[in-house]
């Protein structure tokens, strides 16, 4: 079973850091299809936040088709997310990654500054991608 | 469906002073409202004029579709807690519990199953914590099944633990009764991981109305170099406007995106965006520092 956490001060809607947590453990593989998502009632009693918060983040779910809710039963995962450790080249890029994060450390880049490189090329690649 | 609560220049007058004036809202069903504002902005006075226990001295209040006042059965549908939770010391939990049972045309004993069990039920409340006793009075109030649940300032006095357990009770009551629900806090941080919707009074008047992520989307703080303000492209108000050395800080009500490059533009969050229309008026504009060469018109 799926545990959901809040982080306040992140700025992200409380719906939207469910939405990705469900997602994040779909790509994981911590939950699969079939299994039951927390019931909102659970949700709340556990985060003390607003039960139509969970049910928006849990509509938002079953639009894109991850999961579907049972009448009265609840509401159970429907599908999974591509697993990023099934693809093909998951191990070479992992590997590859290793590589760089051990040439990154040996030129005195601290774990803070690494994150940082890291965050601010994806976001450029991203951007790049959209223009 | 009429409206949990339907306000029509709604105004209460103590004596010579206003309390609210003017006043006219309709508060979505579903929502948990946050109802804010500074002391004395008039938060009691709304509550206490929807609960039924003032009437107004102008305007008209519906709750649920009907005068609070003149059909006054309509309020065996709200549940009401004042502030600091009054009940009665000398009864014990159960007393108090089946003095609500039997005072209340509507009663749900499971609702109440979840009040404080770590206690006895011998217990007098007048020997209660803060936030057991705030618990057993939402528990009461949450007894009668409730469309509408008015509390007011609940958290005055509660630790942040005892709080949160508050909120857990009452976001489990909301889960299985759908009720809608208006909290009254001068702290908006108590309220915001909660409510989905923003009444802000003050002084006697709503300032801000409006679904809270429909506001936190139409506003936006603006970072810049100082400048001469004229109209800003995608911006409909300024709300706030803050100068520091050469730095210029606005917070702004738009319609679009900010596409002017000079602009560093940020989300704003709740308690901000409150706090900033809470303050009286704009902050006046000082003088720029000697040796600025700026031109403030033309």
């Amino acid at each position: 079973m799926i545990e959901f956490h809040l982080d306040p001060r992140s700025g992200v809607a409380t719906y939207l850091q469910i939405v990705q947590q469900v997602k994040e453990a779909l790509r994981l593989g911590t939950i699969s299809v079939g299994d039951q998502l927390p019931t909102v009632r659970e949700v709340v009693a556990d985060l003390a936040i607003n039960p139509n918060t969970v049910a928006k983040a849990y509509r938002d779910l079953e639009r894109e088709g991850l999961v579907v809710a049972r009448q009265g039963r609840g509401t159970f995962v429907a599908s999974t997310l591509a697993r990023a450790t099934s693809l093909p080249h998951y191990e070479v890029l992992r590997v590859e990654l290793e590589h760089w994060l051990e040439a990154a450390d040996g030129a005195g880049l601290d774990e803070e500054s690494i994150r940082a490189l890291i965050s601010a090329t994806v976001r450029e690649m991203l951007a790049r991608r959209v223009a | 469906m009429s409206p949990p609560i339907d306000a029509r220049r709604l105004g209460k007058r103590f004596r010579r002073d206003w309390a609210l004036r003017d006043c006219t809202l309709t508060i979505p069903e579903g929502a948990i409202v946050g109802l804010a504002g500074p002391n004395a902005a008039g938060k009691s006075t709304l509550l206490a004029l929807a609960a039924g226990l003032l009437a107004p001295s102008e305007g008209a209040i519906d709750v649920l579709g009907h005068d609070p006042l003149r059909e006054p059965s309509v309020l065996a549908e709200v549940g009401y807690v004042a502030q600091g939770a009054p009940l009665y010391r000398s009864f014990t939990i159960e007393e108090t519990i089946e003095f609500a049972r039997r005072t209340n045309s509507r009663w749900d004993e499971e609702l109440v199953a979840c009040l404080p069990t770590r206690i006895g039920s011998r217990t007098k409340v007048g020997s209660l914590s803060a936030g057991d006793r705030a618990r057993l009075a939402l528990g009461l109030a949450l007894g009668k099944r409730p469309r509408l649940v008015l509390l007011d300032e609940p958290f005055a006095g509660l630790d942040p633990l005892a709080g949160r357990e508050f909120l857990q009770l009452l976001m489990d009551g909301v889960a299985e009764t759908a009720a809608t629900v208006v909290i009254a806090s001068h702290v908006i941080a108590d309220i915001e991981r909660v409510c989905d919707h923003i009444v802000l009074l003050t002084g006697g008047g709503v300032r801000l109305e409006g679904g809270v992520e429909e506001l936190l989307e139409s506003h936006r703080i603006l970072m810049g170099p100082r400048r001469p303000l004229g109209s800003i492209r995608g911006v409909t108000s300024i709300v706030r406007e803050r100068y520091s050395g050469r730095q210029l800080t606005l917070l702004v009500r738009g319609d679009g995106p900010i596409l002017d490059p000079s602009w560093t533009v940020e989300r704003v969050g709740l308690e901000e965006l409150l706090l900033a229309y809470m303050a009286p008026e704009r902050m006046p504009v000082p003088a720029p520092p000697e040796g600025l060469p700026l031109r403030w018109h033309g």
